[in-house]
């Protein structure tokens, strides 16, 4: 066995969604031999989180289907899984963490996978509106659901033009509710994408019968017997018998700040997802990490970042010195359309939209800067999705006037420059 | 209920039966290596690519467009490519012999 560890060592891991628990799968793999103890303040068993928002709030399935691990993987791994637990301090001279309960554990090895929370932004009334949620867990789902079947007039606003806003307001339109989404900017996506991509989802939206509303800056929530009415910045007033707040997240970054680690926007980490306590990583949504592709600290919540962090932070606990060099991908499904982005738009000062032709929602969309390709979104498009993972990963030159030739087919070959 | 069998890049046969979901969903339970499932089974990242057995692919049917284009430029791929998120479990998949295909 490589590296000096034994069977008498601990790792605790503080989190057990999709980062926590592919690490612990993870180090188990990498050959760690002592105990792995996870702890979650979620009752439920660890489950995927983009299908909350998506197929999960609309299907009568339990969370049982979209399972992370099975329970007897645990066993069978001997992962000692705390559900309903909660590290409520680190002490990182005696090498402890202090428990929700009282409890006390030592450990040789920490991983934070602690992640972020809905951020319920301070407009008045919001404490007290009724039926409101943030959509983050399995219990929030339920919530909805729940509220949603026993409402009446089924009337639903969601606040926030973000990714989980727009999924959520599909999947409560199949649902057959009367939705409405409020955006404060002038364009939903507008942090994360290009107007063409906007415009493309604001249309899509409305075609489905949902109100996407732009310009809305929510000012106050008045509630009297159950009955929620918004205020608007702009004197405009919507009446929800469910509001749904998805207008983005606060990083879980306290313990971590509280026990002394470097903290930027996110938890500092290295390349091998190392805090500056060389016994304690950090892995997920929760990090400010570098991207060697991009040459640039960023911070990322995405499915991808969490389970490639995870693998990097097991294998370097097990010495095996890995690098952290991914290009980020991520995706989301609206109705019956499949948006799959690859790379980071940020710092493009050229954009190229390629049609397919024949087909209006089938495109995608290139970002360059200069000559350098950074990212491509494509809508029902996986081809345009791997071509472009292939382009930005390998760093060629493209041929930007064949690309949007829809007549050149999509190869390699075809596309690059002579 | 189908018995399936999943051979690794290393070789062994790790056979093991399900009755519904998906034949990703199957192989992430009974922890199968190299079948990851990140996307969590909507064919978005090509983490549950398996070859299917040449003698067994009028069990599966052939792969969809979507599917064939997140597997187009995949190194390991070829005509018995399949992303076994895209395969549900039935009777009719009974015997089914998978090869877990390499990643990059």
């Amino acid at each position: 066995m490589s590296g000096n560890f034994t069977k008498e060592q601990i790792c605790v891991v503080i989190g057990a969604s999709h980062a926590g628990v592919n690490f612990a799968f993870s180090l188990r793999k990498e050959g760690w031999q002592g105990e792995i103890i996870l702890f979650d303040k979620d009752p439920m068993l660890p489950y995927h989180r983009p299908p909350l928002s998506k197929a999960y709030l609309t299907s009568e399935d339990g969370i049982e289907k979209n399972l992370l691990k099975s329970a007897e993987s645990y066993k069978n791994e001997s992962i000692n899984l705390n559900l309903g637990v909660w590290v409520s301090t680190i002490n990182r001279e005696d090498k402890t963490v202090v428990l929700s309960d009282g409890g006390v554990q030592k450990y040789d090895k920490l991983v934070i996978a602690t992640g972020a929370r809905p951020m319920i932004p301070p407009i008045p009334g919001i404490d007290t509106a009724d039926h409101l949620y943030p959509l983050r867990t399995a219990e929030d789902v339920e919530n909805i659901r729940n509220a949603f079947n026993a409402s009446l007039n089924k009337r639903v606003v969601v606040i926030g033009g973000g990714y989980i806003g727009l999924e959520t307001a599909a999947s409560i339109k199949k649902l057959g509710g009367t939705v409405t989404v409020l955006e404060r900017e002038k364009r939903v996506l507008e942090r994360v994408t290009t107007p063409k991509m906007s415009g493309f989802f604001e249309q899509l939206h409305a075609i489905n019968g949902v109100d996407v509303l732009t310009n809305k800056n929510v000012v106050s929530i008045n509630t009297d017997k159950g009955s929620n009415t918004i205020i608007c910045e702009d004197g405009d007033t919507f009446e929800a018998d469910i509001i749904v707040v998805g207008v983005g997240v606060k990083v879980n970054m306290e313990l971590a700040k509280e026990a002394g680690l470097n903290i930027e926007n996110g938890i500092l980490v290295d390349e091998t997802a190392c805090t500056n306590d060389k016994d304690i990583y950090a892995i997920g949504d929760c990090t400010f990490h570098h991207n060697p592709h991009y040459k640039r600290y960023i911070r990322l919540e995405s499915v991808q970042n969490a389970v490639d962090q995870a693998k990097v932070a097991a294998a370097a606990i097990c010495e095996k010195n890995p690098v952290y060099d991914s290009i980020p991908w991520f995706w989301s499904d609206q109705y019956d359309v499949k948006l799959q982005m690859v790379g980071l738009s940020e710092g493009y000062n050229d954009v190229l939209i390629r049609e397919e032709e024949g087909e209006n929602t089938k495109f995608s969309i290139w970002y360059f800067k200069d000559d350098i390709l950074l990212a491509v979104d494509g809508i029902n498009n996986a081809k345009a999705y791997v071509l472009g993972t292939k382009f930005i990963k390998d760093g060629k030159k493209i041929d930007k006037s064949k690309l949007t030739d829809a007549s050149v087919p999509f190869k390699p070959a075809n596309l690059l420059m002579e | 209920m189908a018995k399936i069998t999943f051979i690794t890049t290393d070789n062994k046969n790790i056979t093991v039966e399900g009755t519904s979901g998906s034949v990703m969903q199957l192989a992430v339970d009974n922890s199968v290596p190299g079948i990851d499932g990140d996307c969590g089974g909507v064919c978005s990242c090509a983490t549950c690519h398996v070859h299917v057995a040449p003698e067994h692919v009028e069990k599966t049917g052939t792969a969809s467009e979507i599917e064939e284009d997140m597997l187009d430029l995949n190194d390991y791929s070829n005509e018995y490519s399949r992303l076994c998120c895209q395969l549900e479990i039935s009777d009719k998949l009974d015997g089914l012999v998978l090869q877990v295909a390499e990643s990059d």
